[in-house]
């Protein structure tokens, strides 16, 4: 399989503590660049290429190019670009490697898009649990700061813009937009209702976009881009590269750039070094703990987004589960049902009283007192929820089970021999 | 709305066409789903959402099928376009629907026969009308006693189905917020902060969260017993006075229409309940007029402390101790008409009928729980009694009048009786917002003048705009006057005075929308458009009495004359004035 370096080019090539090994690397020219281009001719650059939205949401997953030429129609002062460094999917720690390793690449990107949008401020919501990267960060801040890269007048253009660093408190559901707002805005992260969607009334009631930052951080590389080696990964309409993480029972888990179209075999058994001991594998669940699972017969479908949607699960935040033959369908579904139980904000009545139910008709399930009724009930319980609920969070909880259901349907024939 | 004003709207407004069930209609842009519904007369389950709240689109009830969407819908929250086809009865529709309202029951205490809101509950009746048997779901409900910690408001959080509805009230109607969400996930309630009682926060104990309240799980601390023994206890001489604002809401339990005057039929209930005398707290509050009015007309004259701002809603009197706790001296020193009705019921009523004051038990009728809290105040009593034994809602009453079994809307009318039982158009109108002052402004122009006034109408302060204002010419002296309701309304105008900036004289201040007709004692579906209804109703009794005027009631001048001497005597201080103190927070923010 072929190796890609897109957008992890800059990983151990510069001190990310110091703006001045990031300058002599190329760093901020994108954003010269940028500075010098109308702003919808980035846009419809990033259009071209077709990048959706990298943070995972399934069915709302957004044209990134579009996001931002909507955000820039959008009429309102002081615009905000959200970058969301939320990452809560289970499994999902691409975001991570990328501030880690190219923390002034993302600075340059959220800058860029606050060019393009027309805002005036950035936000960096992060996760709790990557606190330890708040010094790497704030120190990027300061020193774009103080070498013009941000605050008034930004290489001499008539623009101004600064990015301020919030950290959540580690509730799943802050990765979900509104949820998102409302915790930086010192409030309890609960999602609300949409109208008024984000892009007209953000945080602060602000016009507020709101990015990824695995999508935010594509843009300074294919700024730069010349040769065109973007468009020239990929396969089909899932053109380019994409940041995935491998965990699960594999030798090597961990965050690799694949080109799209890159198998599924091949990222297991070659990028993530196979499955420890050469277990069999159980299920692989894609998309973190919202994603949908699959068993074997998925390894030679190419990871683009098509081809898993055609097979029945979605790319989602770019997590890969692998599961093998020591855990039970069964018991990793009460894993991850323990997890949506425990992460609900409760608000909603579908998700808050059905992911408590789901949760104990599987347990029934385990201890063999389930009866068929019980799990018609639960499937039913999971239709609503899915169809329901106010956020994507009550939405999406349920599509483990809806797809172990159909792919794993001896798991549910009570009374018999469980997988 | 007349053929002629929906056509003109129709010719303004940027129309939609939409399907519901197939059938075609035709409704303002912006119109939402639910209320296009109900156009055609199809009426979409809800729970969370409620006429005069934002919406909150939580419960999820009011879920609906739209063509070519991939998940449902919120009726309440989603406005309808051009050629939107909707389907409020598929499978998938009732089968949320059906599910939704099992699992509200999963984690609900079921306890429906013992519960106040007995055949008056939102969930009850939705759970009836899908016919919900049984739930095939265990029951998850958390074992949480009843929380009684004050003499207004009970919580049973076991019966909570966390739509937010009281949380709205009190955040965006008081601008209060003692109520809030806490946790997440099944683990939410609706609580105060650091779970403290509802009086320890900044709950002022104005009952607008039981009113909204769509079951058992907020309701107003039950007194029904304590009146029904001290009715069948034969030493007792039970008297009971009712305030202006119930009788055009009681009317609403028996299926009459809203702000129906039934007057008559109350004090005939009242009578066939057993109470020795059937008084009318409009009298109390032509009293507080006499008291109120001279209290102005003495600071306006001698340099007082101004703006005079009324203290008859308890909610309000709790809310500026607790908020504005260094302002109390800007209180008028006179007793709400409920006190005042009191203590005349345990000093002057007991001389003249002969009656020892130990045996008389004096019952309230109210819109409003914080009177509860008011009655049970030290200051309203004297000793070691209390001015008001016990004071009920009208909920309460409501209670009483089914426990004995009246056929409430054919009863025939009776009248008040006398002394404690008259009441002037002054006093009707305390029920409303603006009420207090035009009552007051009454008596003050013609005492401060010496004149006779003849536009009594004080227009200005009438209506349901949450802060009036208006300029009254005494001749040689201007007084301008404010109005508000609500207390967010109520911190606007206090946020003045603390500033020094209240341009304002006197001020009169309601905590309840609309004043006490939208009190938090008020029957159950109390919405704006039902206040507006009971707010017109007062006018119209007000309108058609002879006299309108406090200090020409007759009751009144005898009460002077032949008991307190005149208003801000010392008698009248003694028994009709009280202070108020600021109470220190717990905790702040």
């Amino acid at each position: 399989m072929e190796n890609v370096s897109f957008l992890t080019k800059n990983f151990g090539k510069y001190d990310t503590n110091a703006i001045g090994s990031y300058v002599k690397i190329g760093g901020f020219s994108a954003l010269k660049k940028a500075l010098d281009l109308e702003p919808l001719s980035i846009s419809d650059l990033i259009a071209s290429v077709k990048v959706k939205g990298r943070g995972g949401a399934e069915y709302d997953m957004y044209d990134m190019g579009r996001k931002l030429s909507q955000a820039r129609a959008v009429k309102g002062e002081r615009k905000v670009v959200i970058c969301n460094a939320d990452e809560g999917e289970t499994t999902t720690f691409k975001d991570r490697e990328l501030i880690k390793n190219d923390p002034f690449n993302l600075i340059e990107a959220i800058i860029i898009a606050g060019y393009v949008v027309g805002a005036t401020d950035g936000y960096i919501y992060m996760r709790a649990e990557y606190a330890c990267f708040r010094p790497l960060l704030l120190n990027a801040i300061r020193q774009a700061k103080s070498c013009g890269f941000l605050g008034e007048k930004i290489l001499g253009k008539n623009f101004n813009f600064n990015i301020h660093l919030y950290s959540g408190a580690g509730a799943y559901v802050c990765g979900e937009g509104t949820a998102l707002i409302r915790s930086i805005e010192g409030r309890a992260g609960r999602p609300r209702m949409k109208p008024p969607f984000i892009k007209q009334s953000g945080v602060f009631a602000r016009p507020t976009c709101l990015c990824n930052v695995e999508s935010l951080s594509i843009v300074p590389h294919l700024l730069l881009d010349e040769q065109q080696v973007y468009a020239s990964c990929g396969m089909g309409d899932s053109i380019g590269t994409k940041m995935i993480s491998v965990a699960g029972n594999v030798n090597r888990p961990g965050v690799f750039e694949i080109p799209f179209g890159t198998t599924v075999r091949e990222i297991i058994y070659e990028l993530a070094g196979g499955v420890q001991k050469n277990r069999h594998i159980r299920l692989i669940q894609f998309g973190g703990a919202s994603g949908k699972v699959a068993d074997e017969s998925i390894l030679d479908t190419p990871y683009t987004y098509e081809d898993l949607r055609a097979a029945g699960v979605m790319v989602g935040s770019g997590g890969i589960l692998v599961i093998d033959e020591r855990t039970s369908v069964l018991d990793f579904l009460r894993m991850n049902q323990e997890f949506f139980s425990e992460e609900s904000c409760g608000q909603c009545t579908p998700c808050r009283e059905g992911n408590l139910h789901i949760k104990l008709i599987l347990d029934k399930m385990a201890e063999g007192k389930a009866t068929a009724e019980d799990v018609k009930l639960m499937c039913k319980i999971a239709r609503v929820m899915s169809m329901s609920s106010l956020c994507g969070l009550g939405e999406t909880a349920q599509n483990s089970l809806l797809s172990a259901m159909e792919v794993f349907p001896e798991t549910f024939e009570v009374g018999g021999a469980e997988a | 709305m007349s053929g002629h004003i929906s056509k003109l709207l129709k010719e303004q407004m940027e129309m939609v066409n939409l399907t519901i069930n197939n059938i075609p209609l035709t409704v303002p842009k912006g119109t939402k789903i639910m209320q296009a519904a109900q156009e055609i007369g199809i009426d979409i389950p809800h729970l969370c959402y409620h006429e005069d709240q934002s919406i909150k689109a939580h419960c999820r009830l009011c879920s609906v099928e739209v063509t070519g969407r991939r998940r449902l819908l919120a009726a309440c929250s989603t406005e309808v376009w051009e050629g939107m086809e909707v389907h409020t009865d598929t499978p998938i529709v009732r089968d949320t629907q059906v599910a939704i309202l099992q699992l509200m029951l999963a984690n609900h205490n079921k306890d429906c026969l013992s519960c106040p809101r007995n055949q008056n509950c939102d969930l009850q009746r939705l759970c009836s009308r899908f016919n919900i048997m049984e739930s095939p779901l265990p029951s998850v409900v958390k074992a949480t006693p009843r929380i009684v910690t004050n003499p207004a408001i009970v919580r049973d959080p076991s019966k909570c189905i966390r739509c937010g509805r009281c949380i709205r009230a009190c955040k965006d109607v008081q601008g209060i917020a003692a109520l809030t969400y806490a946790h997440r996930s099944s683990d939410i309630t609706v609580t105060t902060a650091y779970d403290k009682p509802m009086e320890r926060t900044d709950c002022v104990l104005c009952g607008q969260c039981s009113l909204v309240c769509p079951t058992g799980a907020i309701v107003e601390k039950d007194d029904t017993d304590a009146v029904l023994d001290a009715l069948q206890d034969p030493r007792k001489h039970v008297i009971v006075q009712v305030a202006p604002s119930v009788r055009v809401a009681l009317g609403d339990a028996f299926g009459m229409w809203p702000g129906e005057i039934v007057t008559g039929q109350m004090v005939t209930a009242l009578r066939l309940l057993g109470f020795d005398m059937v008084c009318d707290t409009n009298f109390g509050a032509d009293l507080t007029i006499m008291e109120e009015g001279s209290e102005f007309l003495h600071r306006l004259e001698h340099g007082g402390t101004l703006p005079m701002i009324t203290s008859c809603s308890p909610g309000w009197v709790n809310f500026l101790e607790k908020n504005f706790g260094d302002f109390t001296d800007y209180l008028s020193t006179a007793k709400s008409p409920m006190s005042m009705f009191g203590a005349i019921s345990k000093t002057y009523y007991p001389e003249i009928a002969g009656i020892p004051v130990e045996d008389i038990v004096t019952v309230s009728i109210m819109p409003c729980t914080a009177k509860k809290y008011e009655a049970a105040r030290p200051e309203m009593g004297r000793d070691g009694r209390r001015d008001v034994d016990i004071v009920l809602t009208t909920r309460e009453l409501i209670k009483l009048i089914k426990y004995v079994g009246l056929n409430f809307k054919n009863l025939p009318e009776s009248e008040f009786d006398s002394p404690m039982g008259f009441g002037t158009g002054a006093g009707a109108i305390f029920g409303t917002t603006g009420g207090v002052m035009e009552a007051a402004l009454r008596t003050i122009c013609e005492k401060y003048t010496g004149k006779t006034l003849e536009k009594i109408n004080f227009r200005a302060v009438r209506g349901f705009d949450g802060i009036k204002e208006a300029e009254v010419d005494l001749g040689d002296r201007k007084v301008r006057v404010a109005v508000a309701h609500t207390l967010k309304n109520a911190r606007i105008l206090m946020e003045q005075v603390q500033k020094k900036e209240s341009p304002y004289d006197f001020i009169e201040i309601m905590a309840c929308p609309g004043g006490c007709i939208g009190g938090g004692g008020q029957p159950i579906g109390t919405t704006n458009a039902i206040r507006k209804k009971r707010m017109a109703a007062l006018y119209e009794i007000d309108k058609n009495l002879p006299l309108r005027k406090s200090h020409e009631n007759p009751e009144i001048i005898t009460l002077y004359q032949d008991f307190l001497g005149e208003p801000l005597s010392e008698k009248a201080h003694e028994l009709l004035h009280t202070h108020y103190h600021k109470v220190e927070k717990e905790y702040t923010f």
